[in-house]
């Protein structure tokens, strides 16, 4: 009984913490820009008119996909809320080095936080989406209520990431360094900008096992058109879904772990 | 509630540190290092060794030891910072660590949006923070200030604010550090007035501190860290004179008579030369008698002489000058000298202290002045714990 209340009360703190950190960071982001929030919209879609020139106007690659801009603009969101949490989970904890040593706080609070701000803003974005959707009229299929079970992994995912870079990166600074160029070579190795079906067949069953390239394409099956190309469909067997789940998971128990171990010792290392 | 219980239980704690040998400061030798990771070879700093005590739930309990000691380690390890490397600690209640005021304050949002931040790290929901907020910021004098952002505030009133926020916190255990350090006198005020009411209120504190008079008027007990051991627990009045005692030896070297070391401030314009003064006083009827002769390098007119004794944690607890005394104004000319005495009947307690001399101008131009210039030991029949022991004429009637 008494244990119940201790967990139940450290719940308690722990959601509270959360709400003001969210909110904290919402309030500081775009401290003393102009623009302030506009730039949330601005940014993705600045990359994506760019690749859009590019890649549908000059290299015509879009051409075979039936509304390749959302197509395009999908991935990037997807691929952006990626890049957001991962990057700023890698340096939360160091942050907040000077709170860690001061007072006593369930520290997975910082990475989850980071992780829920970039979950707002990719909300924003997807309202910029819909408007794109309703322009360029794509049919919306019955299977649109399976996004939130994607959304839900690639948030698992992005997160426990986080979970693990930034315990790392308490101890190795390394770890932005490595994860910057690692990141670089997953947005081409990822198929973002371009569809499956021009990579050799090999390669494409080799990239589609990465958890990203699964939830992209799934995505995009799933609110763009169904002529994307799925890993079930590119392997032949529903089975193959349990590599990338699998890596998921793996990454997931891992870094809980993990994190859980060195949490401890953040106030000294910090 | 159990007159007895125990409110911190801390059972055998270890703490130690690993620290690295070499300080990678290049990002040639990162990588070298990095290269080679296991060659890299760490210090163990053992900062805690050993430690077990109990807290009773209402005790105002003080922890007190010098720089180093390993007191502060064992307040972090208190609050749950630092995770014991051997041992145990548990803690019965809900416990809030101060170890600074306004903690998570952040200058680039508002008074108000501070307010809601500190409270939540200290466990306070929204609708709680709305709750008190106007007693808040009424308390912290800030009422005009509060939608302006913290960076524009001056540091009195972060403080202010830091410490209204500190007051509400709704804690069975506190873990005080050294906060009274910082503020103005009017602060501090404040500050000993929230304690006494914590005191009233039967609250456990844990109050780590340098000030030994405040360790003597609050705490029911305290402890001495030395080296990362408990050297001592016991009445405030026992550690107190212990702490004083370890700090004496560190600062003036070991009774050997010396004058300690000694430092000389001021213009020169005038040298204060030949001091004569007891080493011990042994007696309660011997008068405390310091004399120098102060010697003007120039023309000097209304000079003022003057005295400072202070006890062993280098507080000033006594001294005067010739203008207070009302002694004729003093005027030297150059090479010129004047012998000086003051005879002070002995109202001082058992103890270590010293003195500082100085001559100054009228309008506060100081001359000379010798930090420490006397030392002296008072080595009388003990009979109290407090710092003064005048002779008492007592009568019933």
């Amino acid at each position: 009984m008494e244990n119940l209340k201790s967990l139940r009360q450290r719940y308690s703190y722990s959601i509270i913490l959360l709400k003001q950190l969210v909110k904290t960071d919402f309030k500081l982001r775009y401290q003393g820009s102009a623009l302030g929030y506009v730039w949330t919209l601005l940014r993705p879609l600045a990359l994506f008119t760019t690749l859009f020139i590019v890649f549908d106007k000059f290299l015509k690659i879009g051409a075979a996909i039936p509304g390749y801009s959302v197509y395009l603009l999908l991935g990037i969101l997807l691929w952006n809320y990626f890049t957001e949490v991962t990057n700023n989970g890698i340096s939360s904890v160091v942050e907040k080095g000077e709170l860690i040593r001061k007072i006593n706080f369930p520290k997975y609070v910082i990475v989850l936080a980071g992780s829920f701000s970039a979950l707002i803003n990719l909300c924003i974005n997807f309202i910029v989406l819909s408007i794109f959707i309703l322009i360029v009229g794509v049919d919306i299929s019955a299977y649109i209520i399976l996004l939130p079970l994607i959304l839900l992994q690639l948030f698992v995912f992005s997160l426990a990431l986080s979970f693990l870079f930034s315990a790392l990166y308490v101890k190795f600074r390394d770890v932005s360094y490595i994860w910057e160029v690692l990141l670089q070579a997953a947005f081409y190795a990822t198929p973002i900008l371009y569809p499956l079906a021009l990579v050799p067949d090999i390669a494409a069953k080799f990239l589609m096992l990465n958890p990203m390239a699964q939830i992209i394409q799934d995505a995009r099956y799933l609110l763009v058109t169904q002529e994307t190309t799925t890993i079930d469909q590119l392997y032949g067997t529903h089975m193959i879904r349990l590599v990338p789940y699998g890596i998921v998971l793996a990454f997931c128990l891992y870094s809980v772990y993990y994190f859980r171990k060195q949490s401890e010792f953040f106030a000294e290392e910090v | 509630m159990a007159k007895n219980e125990s409110a911190i239980v801390v059972k055998n704690v270890y703490k130690q540190f690993r620290l690295p040998h070499e300080q990678q400061s290049t990002i040639k030798e990162k990588f070298i290092n990095g290269v080679r990771r296991k060659n890299k070879k760490y210090t163990t700093q053992k900062a805690i060794k050993g430690v077990s005590f109990d807290i009773k739930k209402g005790e105002f309990f003080g922890i007190v030891g010098r720089n180093g000691s390993g007191k502060s380690t064992l307040l972090k390890i208190l609050a749950g910072i630092y995770q014991p490397t051997r041992g145990s600690v548990s803690v019965h209640g809900r416990l809030v660590p101060f170890i600074e005021l306004g903690v998570g304050f952040n200058p680039e949002l508002t008074g108000r949006e501070n307010v809601y931040l500190n409270g939540a790290l200290l466990n306070f929901s929204v609708q709680e923070i709305d709750s008190f907020y106007d007693e808040v910021v009424r308390f912290a004098e800030l009422e005009d200030f509060m939608d302006q952002k913290l960076k524009n505030y001056s540091s009195g009133m972060q403080v202010r604010l830091a410490f209204s926020m500190a007051i509400q916190a709704k804690a069975d255990i506190l873990l005080v550090d050294e906060v009274l350090a910082v503020g103005d006198a009017d602060f501090q005020q404040k500050c000993f007035g929230y304690f006494r009411k914590l005191k009233k209120q039967k609250t456990t504190v844990v109050f780590v501190s340098h000030d030994m008079s405040s360790v003597r008027e609050y705490c029911d007990r305290a402890l001495l860290v030395e080296e990362g051991r408990v050297a001592k627990t016991g009445t405030p009045n026992n550690i107190a004179d212990e702490y004083t005692k370890l700090f004496i030896e560190s600062r003036v070297g070991k009774s050997d008579g010396n004058q300690g070391e000694s430092a000389h401030l001021g213009t020169g314009q005038a040298k204060i030369k030949n001091i004569k003064s007891q080493k011990t006083i042994t007696k309660k009827s011997q008068n405390l008698e310091i004399e120098f002769e102060v010697l003007a390098k120039v023309r000097l007119e209304d000079i003022v002489v003057g005295f400072r004794c202070k006890d062993s944690a280098d507080a000033a607890i006594m001294g005067t000058n010739t203008k207070l005394e009302q002694i004729n104004s003093i005027s030297l000319d150059g090479g010129e000298k004047v012998r000086i005495n003051f005879s002070i009947p002995n109202v001082l307690n058992n103890g270590e202290y010293v003195v500082d001399l100085m001559v100054v101008s009228s309008d506060g131009i100081v001359y000379d002045w010798i930090i420490n210039a006397v030392k002296l030991s008072v080595k009388t029949e003990k009979k109290t714990g407090y710092l003064l022991e005048p002779t008492y004429r007592v009568k019933v009637t």
